[in-house]
């Protein structure tokens, strides 16, 4: 493998990677909303229709 | 729509995991290196970049808003929530393709899961029985010829451990026994656990892969640095025949070794010329750009509904930017640092370059990788596992292709889940073995992969991004997509969803059909024909006119159902 292609396999590899990992860690330390809607039915009114 | 107890995720990690499980598949780990060698990494990863920023990211976002939006106006399936976002009487039926497109993938993707599982237990077993392990390049395509029964229609439904039929019915089973479940107790649980399991195992079998080194020293070319070379190096040197033809490639660590030995393999042929194809020539393919956003858009199961449908079960303050942006993450990680590192520098370091080239999806997975395998040092227990990895992406893929049917039936019939998971059951029984017994060159799967897996997944995406910023309407859109977002997109993204992505998307879209449908060249302009259209027009294959005339039954059976449904006909007098 040329300096060249381990540059590019280290830029994608390493992209991804990071991202990933970052946004596992957002979700996993975010404070999660599914709770909200597991607590009662889902409401909807016919103002909602007009947006 | 009323209050009313709808099957909901049990957690976010739990619908991104099953969303990145949609997403992650065999093409991950077979199709995205072989696309990558072929067009050199850097080219190649420069137009794969821009299509993820381009295409897969807005599609997959669009979906996840316009899914949320109907799920919490009461609506899960394609149809219903086109029927919510577009008041015509008409948007209903583009739901028709929201269905019909992942069922019929899911008739052909279930044989391919079953030819994992059967890879997996063929491995295991050659841990007892070493005589089991494959001897040459000969011996892996007999065996997957038999195994797949692609010498003869109805071949393979044998009751055999070395057929595809027993592992067809297991994997069949458990897919209904999953969705049956419903989303949490099925879907979600079953990715919960098989997407980190397969994570572990991936790194497990990369550091195996990588680790390799030169295996045997007499063929010093074949080891694992040639083979990362080969995917990586940004440009390609190779030797042209006198017709044009790529005769080979050359690979070295030195650009002038790798020019001089180019030229020394030139010389041994007549005619033979050496081609250094740059970046920046590559960039001018349009083949590149076709494959680069071809894998992008599949791999990351944006366009063809099943997003749609998960999201429609989200609560109202989820997150849409970040579950997007996570779900895709982890395909591009499972892809790009997993995929791309294992399977393509595994069989160069045992076969060659040479011996890899133009391998094909199938012909890497199963005919080059079960011959790596046998060749390593306890390489049964990593085939197994490998194989094993890709049961796990196959499987978390084909549960979400039942989904859109199951939400269907249950919202436009108003049946149960065990009335609707028996009827698709059944529906799907005679798809698949529609698909397993037309067995012979694979034409029966192969035809349905490319009419409905490619082309109408290309349709309904373009629709969906087309309502999505034209007439969901890009405000409303933006606003469900950032409701309960701790991200916020930038404003830049606006003009991407509206424009860049429908215009990319139905330029790339042009294209493939000029190149698959007609058979053009798009970069030398040459006519070559297309085997799928002339299998249908020329020679009049009875299977692929067979498969076709299934698709049309289903669109036309999905069409009534949708039509007939009281709950849209209801809805829309409201």
């Amino acid at each position: 493998m040329q300096p060249a292609g381990l540059a590019v396999m280290i830029a994608s590899v390493g992209t991804v990677s990071i991202l990933f990992v970052w946004c596992v860690a957002k979700v996993l330390t975010q404070p999660s909303a599914t709770a909200e809607h597991m607590t009662g039915p889902d409401l909807h009114t016919p103002d909602m229709d007009r947006d | 729509m009323e209050g009313s107890t709808r099957d909901t995720w049990g957690s976010r990690i739990g619908v991104i995991l099953a969303v990145a499980g949609s997403a992650v598949g065999l093409g991950n780990f077979i199709r995205f290196p072989g696309q990558v060698a072929q067009f050199g990494g850097g080219a190649f990863m420069i137009a794969y970049a821009i299509s993820f920023l381009i295409i897969g990211l807005p599609i997959g976002w669009a979906e996840w808003a316009m899914g949320r939006y109907a799920g919490q106006r009461g609506y899960n399936s394609a149809a219903g929530a086109f029927h919510c976002l577009v008041p015509w009487r008409a948007s209903k039926y583009f739901g028709v393709l929201g269905a019909m497109i992942p069922l019929v993938i899911f008739m052909y993707y279930v044989v391919i899961e079953a030819w994992t599982l059967g890879y997996t237990v063929r491995f295991l077993r050659a841990i007892v029985d070493p005589s089991l392990r494959f001897a040459d390049v000969s011996d892996s395509q007999e065996y997957f010829t038999s195994f797949v029964g692609a010498a003869a229609d109805g071949a393979a439904l044998r009751p055999s451990l070395d057929t595809v039929l027993p592992w067809l019915v297991v994997v069949f089973l458990l897919n209904l026994v999953l969705i049956y479940r419903g989303i949490s107790k099925g879907i979600e649980l079953a990715c919960r656990v098989g997407m980190p399991v397969l994570i572990v195992l991936c790194v497990f079998v990369l550091a195996r892969v990588l680790t390799l080194g030169t295996p045997d020293p007499a063929q010093p070319d074949r080891n694992v640095w040639t083979g990362l070379g080969s995917m990586w190096n940004p440009g390609k040197t190779v030797v042209v025949g006198a017709d044009g033809a790529v005769l080979a490639e050359v690979v070295d660590a030195d650009r002038t070794r790798q020019r001089e030995r180019a030229t020394a393999l030139a010389a041994q042929t007549p005619g033979a010329t050496v081609v250094e194809r740059t970046v920046l020539a590559q960039l001018a393919d349009p083949n590149l750009w076709l494959a680069a956003a071809g894998q992008i858009f599949f791999s990351l199961s944006v366009g063809f509904g099943v997003i749609l449908v998960y999201a429609s079960y989200m609560g109202p303050r989820d997150d849409l930017v970040l579950s997007g942006l996570t779900a895709s993450a982890t395909n591009e990680f499972c892809e790009v640092a997993l995929g791309g590192l294992i399977t393509f520098p595994a069989a160069v370091a045992f076969l060659g370059v040479a011996g890899v080239a133009g391998a094909g999806t199938f012909g890497l997975g199963f005919n080059v990788l079960p011959l790596v395998f046998s060749s390593m040092p306890a390489g049964s227990l990593f085939g197994a596992i490998f194989f094993f990895v890709l049961f796990i992406a196959a499987i978390t893929s084909s549960l979400s292709m039942l989904q859109p049917g199951i939400a269907l039936l249950e919202e436009s019939l108003g049946i149960s889940r065990k009335g609707s998971v028996g009827l698709l059951g059944t529906l799907t029984a005679l798809g698949t073995g529609f698909v397993a017994w037309f067995s012979k060159d694979l034409k029966a799967l192969d035809t349905l992969d490319f009419w409905v897996g490619t082309f109408l997944i290309f349709v309904l995406a373009t629709v969906q991004i087309i309502l999505f910023g034209w007439f969901f309407g890009m405000e409303r859109g933006w606003r469900e997509l950032h409701t309960g977002a701790a991200l916020q997109l930038p404003g830049w993204f606006k003009p991407v969803f509206r424009y860049v992505c429908p215009a990319f998307l139905i330029t790339i879209f042009g294209l493939w059909v000029a190149r698959n449908v007609f058979g053009w060249d798009p970069a030398g302009g040459a006519s070559r024909g297309s085997p799928y259209t002339k299998a249908l027009f020329v020679d009049g294959d009875p299977v692929a006119w067979l498969s076709v005339a299934l698709v049309a039954v289903m669109a036309v059976g999905l069409t009534a159902t949708i039509g007939g449904s009281r709950r849209y006909r209801d809805d829309s007098s409201t």
